[in-house]
């Protein structure tokens, strides 16, 4: 069982010993200009340091430690031939601007990127630009405005989406200036065709969709979708986070998306590095193409060059070309599963959360609300427990850390009252997975005090999220303040 | 090795929950959007895929091989053992955003220090933990502006990069707001004042610059600049560089409200320009609207001190439409990289590293113009990067590619008034070797 160690670490401002407190302004610098005082960063030993974040990274869950189920992150194993190749000199040392000639190696990897990409989405062309999903939606958005600007189309203002979208959907129509219109779902947990129906008109501009959706069910619609979507003259966008389901199985691009983003930091097996660096390349149907950010990677005999030169272009949305050590570690994962590799881990990944899914509504403790068949990930809701006994979904998350297992994504869909959204991802094993169903049909029986006092086997005991907010300590100046 | 321990007992697995294919957990798809696999390679091994990744490195010629002395906001710099190896940790690296404290303790309190160093350089009350990068930034503090003084327009110097231009007008497009670009002084390469002036009114909801500004030179009118903003009563945003902070004044103490800046330079390699760090602090009074993560400290149930994200309300998966921001995934580990970098580097190593860059700065320009025909085109005092006027910077660009070295940044499209200039940049890592070699291929210019 995974433990966590537990230290006392003190901050990197209390370590220190003694402040030198001299300091020589430059004086060749303009003299408004000129630094006055020390910076007050302690002056630490290398040993110190080393032992201080040392020690903080034994008080930190990843997915080395064990499975980390958050249902729509996809936490899947991090080879760790891509994190070395990564790390190459002859890439991470390497200038965006430096001369093409000297980077063919760069634009070669970026530009077959592209092609893996289309053929694994069904789109006709990609950029590598945006940083992370979100912004891939934002860049998304942006290409929605420009597309039917270009058609002479000011009227439509309006993104419509479900009430299953994740936030950043929402958040990034209100960002590129649109009105969002959030439509319920089917008792199935689908798409309600004829509400989207009433709800589409000539002043939509897009309507966002991931399928399979935040519950782990498949639009089985979503022909229909696209149909009358874009019979409405409107553009249908697809959030590509839960991509892992459908890997060589279907294509967003068959099923009439014409904007997709993938989130690398998730399908493509590159490390989350606590919060980030991802990537969120788009893909899109040939109209579209002309607005694409640029540059663009052209081939032309066997050179590859970075293409400004498309004057329809919406231009730039991120410095440079994109994550470009994020994208190296996709390319390298893609060419180690190959197509057999990928369309097995969407497989497998289905296969092991229906595998846990059916394991834990045979148990009895836990509801699945809506439709039965998932892909890739469930959500179970824990509202039986909450009314028999008063235990939430953050009781039963806090609880899970004592068994050393990290918790599922709670709260999230929305629609599902107390939501457990478990994504096991094709990594775990199947004794990893029992030991999971194992865990949570235990503590659906324990006794209320232990579930509702929990964790107590971590470094720190529950913690109190509302009074971080009343406090308001952000720093460590602010600490010393107080 | 495919990384699926399940592969080899799927059939056992399917017949536990009364399955027989793997089809049947696809049945929801529509026959007519099915397909039987993708039209890809197949997969190779990991001795192969490492040999082929080799041959691609040597299509690239990294700064090893070829020193480079381009400018334009991005620079190798030193990256010490000691943060590779803490950002090495897959304790660390394989971890997501820290949505259960209690599991992520390590990160939480390594971002919590992020945090307050970089409040304390840029002499802000409060700082995220991170955007994606300094030109991103610049769009979300342009975005929280316009939240805090809802007005027309956001003015930006001219001198600043085209990327950045662009990137700011793309993320004020769903808003009102209207871009107002300020000319510089083509003497001194800083921003022209009276241009300044005529330009804040009561429509400004905020003013940006940089320091050091595109061409490497110092906005030393800071009090002025400052005093014009604060008198249409707009807010002050100013985009640094973490390391000239080392020697310069912070921000704070010319009264900006909100500091930005690209933080690549503390501890991350150049990647080909991605991953960034995008740094975003404010004054406290502004908190409510900042974007991005943040840190807070607090107890848990015993009392004990404990980190946790805080102020969440601000952010997407809470507030969805009504966020200040849609940002979720941000750059957590290179922040990470450049809390390590600071804490080894400590205040003292800070300010050397920024004295040691500005000297370098003032010796390759001294070396460079005292050649025939190469100028510095600004008289303002500059850091580690400057523009020079050339002869022929095509013609010197590919000179010096064929002797093994990558020039200064050509800055021809960036204004037609700087034709044969380039924006030099160099840093501590430049060996004194690399920067003879490269002034001797200039003389032979002459
Ligand atoms: C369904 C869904 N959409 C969008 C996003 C946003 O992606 P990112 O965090 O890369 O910005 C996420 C992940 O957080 C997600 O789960």
């Amino acid at each position: 069982m995974y433990r966590s160690a537990v230290y006392d670490e003190p901050l990197l401002n209390e370590l220190e010993e003694k402040r030198n407190n001299t300091y020589t302004p430059v004086d060749v610098l303009p003299s408004s200009l000129q630094r006055k005082e020390k910076i007050n960063i302690p002056d630490l030993d290398e040993t110190q340091v080393i032992r201080h974040f040392f020690r903080l990274s034994q008080m930190n869950f990843g997915i080395d430690s064990g499975m980390y189920p958050l249902g729509s992150c996809t936490m899947k194993y991090n080879p760790r031939l891509c994190e070395e190749i990564s790390r190459w000199d002859s890439f991470a040392m390497t200038h965006p601007y430096q001369d093409e000639s000297t980077i063919q190696g760069n634009l070669q990897i970026m530009y077959e990127l592209e092609q893996l990409f289309c053929e694994i989405t069904g789109m006709d062309c990609f950029t590598l630009q945006p940083a992370a999903g979100s912004q891939g939606e934002f860049t998304g958005l942006l290409l929605t405005r420009a597309y039917h600007e270009s058609h002479h189309d000011f009227e439509r203002n309006e993104i419509i989406l479900p009430d299953t979208s994740h936030g950043t959907n929402p958040a990034s129509a209100t960002m590129a200036g649109y009105k969002i219109i959030e439509i319920p779902s089917t008792k199935e947990g689908t798409v309600d065709l004829e509400i989207l129906k009433k709800t589409l008109s000539s002043k939509t501009a897009c309507f966002m969709l991931t399928n399979p959706n935040t519950l782990g069910i498949f639009e089985s619609g979503i022909e229909e979708i696209a149909k009358i979507v874009h019979k409405a003259g409107a553009l249908l966008y697809y959030d590509g986070a839960n991509i892992n389901a459908i890997m060589g199985k279907a294509k967003p691009g068959d099923m009439g998306f014409d904007i997709v983003h993938l989130n690398l930091h998730k399908t493509f097996s590159t490390p989350h590095g606590g919060g980030g660096p991802g990537a969120g390349p788009i893909g899109v149907k040939k109209k579209l193409e002309t607005f694409l950010p640029i540059p663009r990677i052209t081939k032309k005999k066997d050179t590859y060059y970075l293409n400004h030169d498309y004057p329809k272009s919406i231009g730039k949305i991120k410095a440079f070309y994109g994550n470009f050590s994020v994208l190296l570690k996709a390319y390298i994962y893609i060419l180690l599963m190959g197509r057999d590799g990928l369309k097995e881990s969407s497989e497998i990944a289905v296969l092991n959360a229906n595998y846990m899914k059916k394991k834990l509504i045979d148990s009895e403790k836990y509801d699945l609300p809506y439709k039965e068949l998932r892909k890739h990930e469930f959500v179970l809701s824990c509202e039986r427990l909450q009314k028999e006994k008063g235990i939430r979904a953050l009781d039963i998350a806090k609880r899970l850390l004592d068994y050393g297992l990290h918790p599922p994504t709670i709260y999230f869909p929305l629609i599902v009252k107390e939501a457990l959204m478990i994504e096991p991802t094709e990594s775990e094993s199947k004794r990893t997975l029992d030991e999971y169903i194992k865990a949570l049909i235990r503590i659906a029986d324990e006794d209320i005090s232990s579930v509702k006092n929990a964790p107590s086997n971590t470094p720190v005991r529950r913690v109190d999220e509302a009074s971080a907010i009343k406090k308001s300590l952000l720093t460590w100046t602010s600490l010393q303040e107080k | 090795m495919k990384f699926i321990p399940n592969s080899i007992i799927k059939e056992s697995m399917l017949k536990e929950i009364e399955l027989h294919t793997i089809d049947e957990l696809f049945s929801d798809i529509p026959k007519k959007i099915r397909i039987n696999n993708l039209n890809l390679p197949d997969g190779v091994s990991q001795q192969e895929v490492e040999k082929r990744l080799r041959k691609l490195g040597k299509k690239n010629k990294s700064f090893s091989e070829m020193p480079s002395f381009l400018g334009g906001g991005i620079k190798p710099h030193y990256i010490p053992a000691a943060v590779k190896s803490i950002i090495a940790r897959s304790e660390f690296y394989t971890s997501y955003t820290p949505y259960q404290p209690e599991a992520s303790q390590g990160f939480l309190q390594a971002m919590f220090e992020y945090q307050s160093m970089i409040a304390e350089i840029t002499g802000m009350d409060v700082a995220n933990a991170s955007l994606y990068d300094g030109a991103t930034a610049l769009g979300e503090a342009a975005l929280m502006c316009n939240r805090i003084k809802k007005r027309k327009t956001f003015v930006i110097p001219k001198n600043i990069s085209k990327d950045k231009k662009c990137i700011l007008k793309n993320y004020t497009k769903g808003t009102e707001i209207t871009i107002k670009e300020i000319a510089y002084d083509t003497k001194t390469g800083k921003i022209d004042l009276d241009d300044l002036k005529k330009n804040i009114d009561d429509d400004t909801t905020g003013v940006y610059i940089e320091n050091p500004n595109f061409f490497g030179v110092f906005e030393d009118d800071v009090d002025e600049i400052s005093s014009l903003v604060k008198e249409k009563q707009a807010v002050f945003v100013v985009g640094v560089d973490p390391i000239a902070l080392g020697i310069t004044k912070n921000p704070g103490k010319y009264n900006a409200n909100i500091v930005i800046g690209e933080g690549r330079s503390l501890g991350n390699p150049m990647d080909f320009g991605g991953s960034g760090l995008g740094i975003f602090s404010c004054k406290h009074e502004f908190i409510r609207q900042i974007p991005g993560r943040i840190i807070g400290l607090t107890e848990d149930s015993d009392g004990k001190r404990a980190f946790c994200m805080t102020m969440q309300t601000r952010e997407q998966h809470i507030r969805r439409g009504r966020a200040t921001s849609n940002i979720c995934t941000n750059e957590g580990l290179c922040a990470l990289a450049a809390v390590a970098f600071l804490s080894w580097l400590g205040g003292s190593g800070l300010e050397k590293l920024g004295r040691i860059n500005f000297e370098k700065g003032q010796r390759l320009a001294k070396k460079i113009t005292s050649i025939h025909g190469f100028e510095k085109v600004f008289c303002g005092v500059h850091f580690n990067e400057f523009v020079i006027q050339c002869p022929d910077a095509a013609k010197l660009h590919n000179k010096l590619l064929s002797n093994g070295i990558q020039g200064g940044l050509i800055l021809d499209d960036f204004s037609p008034d700087l034709k044969n200039c380039m924006l030099f940049g160099v840093t501590e890592i430049h060996s004194d070797e690399s920067i003879e070699k490269l002034v001797s291929i200039l003389k032979e210019e002459t």
